[in-house]
């Protein structure tokens, strides 16, 4: 199980080390329960080495999912590694990405002046 | 400095000798590659490279000398650990070795679906991942039949790259394609490598490709390595093989003339 923390109106998931295909399964299963509570998810990367393309799947649909239902949805802290995946899938235009959860709050996000 | 330059080998390759029968094949060949590189191992026909290849994927038993993969001895592992290690190792075979009764998504997916016991969400949304990739969005439906040859081999491209592999083996990607496909196949490879942070090995005897694609180049002949280097090293070589390569030169083949008789006549040496 990956740690699970309460801040604020947001659930955070810290998803760590190696998001592959062994890992992501427990990642996926911990994004949608959240999301069946309708809980809103914020997904802490900053502690994840490497992530593959099963680990940014379960992202993806776990996004989707969250805009369906109405959720709020995010990453936070996005680590060098899981940034250069995401940026190579083009992914990082998609998500929502905020640099730290109080950023998240203020719904301030990554690279976005002002 | 070549870009692999001071980094990790992912394979290596030590005074490998192999046969078909009798007939020696590799005469002692010395080969490496290191982590982030596109390795391109060059040669025409009959020069080695793809003997050179399937002793890379543990496909034949080397008669001496030493394959290492990913740190792996593969002459000296047992099946199971040949298995593991293919996990990590993608394949575009030359051509495309699709099947005919799949659809291009079914295709893309199968090793997935072998080795993996994933979401059938989390499958789809890799699928469609990985034709993104290859730019072939929107077209998961297609059955192979109704694919040009550049998009068969793209398709096998996104195959091989499903499980994203640490090692990706490309046989002849501009084989039976017109330039210009032949020309966005390479700059897709290039895209690969950088994307995926792929270690890339291919096969080629097209040297306009090997030329725009390689951190380095192998060039075999008749079994031997002749050179490995820089793209500049390799066209600054003074060897007169390379220099035929280079200029499309038409090579006069010396015969040995005993050893062809026995080829011939199938009589031992």
């Amino acid at each position: 199980m990956y740690p699970v923390r309460k801040e604020g109106r947001f659930t955070i998931i810290e998803l760590n080390g190696e998001v592959d295909l062994y890992y992501s399964p427990k990642a996926r299963e911990q994004i949608l329960a959240c999301l069946n509570d309708r809980l809103n998810l914020l997904v802490d990367l900053s502690r994840v080495e490497y992530i593959d393309s099963s680990g940014v799947a379960s992202l993806v649909e776990g996004y989707q999912l969250a805009r369906d239902a109405g959720i709020e949805f995010g990453l936070v802290g996005v680590s060098p590694a899981a940034m250069q995946v995401l940026q190579l899938a083009k992914l990082d235009q998609v998500f929502p990405i905020y640099d730290t959860v109080a950023d998240a709050l203020e719904g301030r996000r990554a690279g976005v002046q002002g | 400095m070549s870009r692999a330059e001071g980094r990790e080998t992912v394979i290596e390759v030590r005074d490998l000798v192999t046969h078909y029968g009798r007939r020696e094949i590799l005469h002692g060949v010395n080969f490496d590659v290191r982590q982030g590189e596109i390795k391109v191992i060059m040669g025409g026909s009959g020069s080695g490279k793809t003997t050179l290849l399937r002793h890379m994927l543990g496909l034949h038993r080397p008669t001496s000398g030493s394959i290492k993969v990913l740190g792996r001895d593969i002459a000296a592992i047992s099946k199971k650990e040949l298995y593991d290690l293919r996990r990590k190792i993608g394949v575009a075979f030359q051509g495309g070795a699709l099947f005919g009764s799949m659809t291009v998504a079914e295709n893309v997916q199968l090793p997935l679906r072998e080795h993996t016991r994933l979401d059938e969400k989390t499958i789809q949304i890799m699928t469609r991942m990985k034709l993104e990739v290859v730019n072939l969005s929107g077209f998961e439906n297609l059955m192979p039949s109704e694919l040009s040859g550049g998009m068969t081999k793209r398709v096998a491209l996104a195959r091989a790259v499903i499980m994203d592999p640490k090692l990706l083996f490309f046989d002849e990607p501009s084989a039976g394609l017109d330039p210009v496909v032949s020309a966005e196949l390479d700059e897709l490879i290039l895209k690969l490598r950088d994307a995926l942070n792929i270690t890339i090995v291919v096969v080629t005897h097209e040297l306009e490709s090997a030329l725009k694609i390689a951190d380095r180049i192998t060039v075999l002949d008749h079994g031997r390595v002749l050179i490995t280097g820089t793209v500049e090293e390799v066209r600054n070589a003074d060897i007169e093989v390379v220099q035929d390569m280079l200029n499309r030169k038409p090579r006069d083949e010396t015969i040995d003339a005993d050893e062809y008789l026995r080829r011939l006549t199938g009589t031992g040496r």
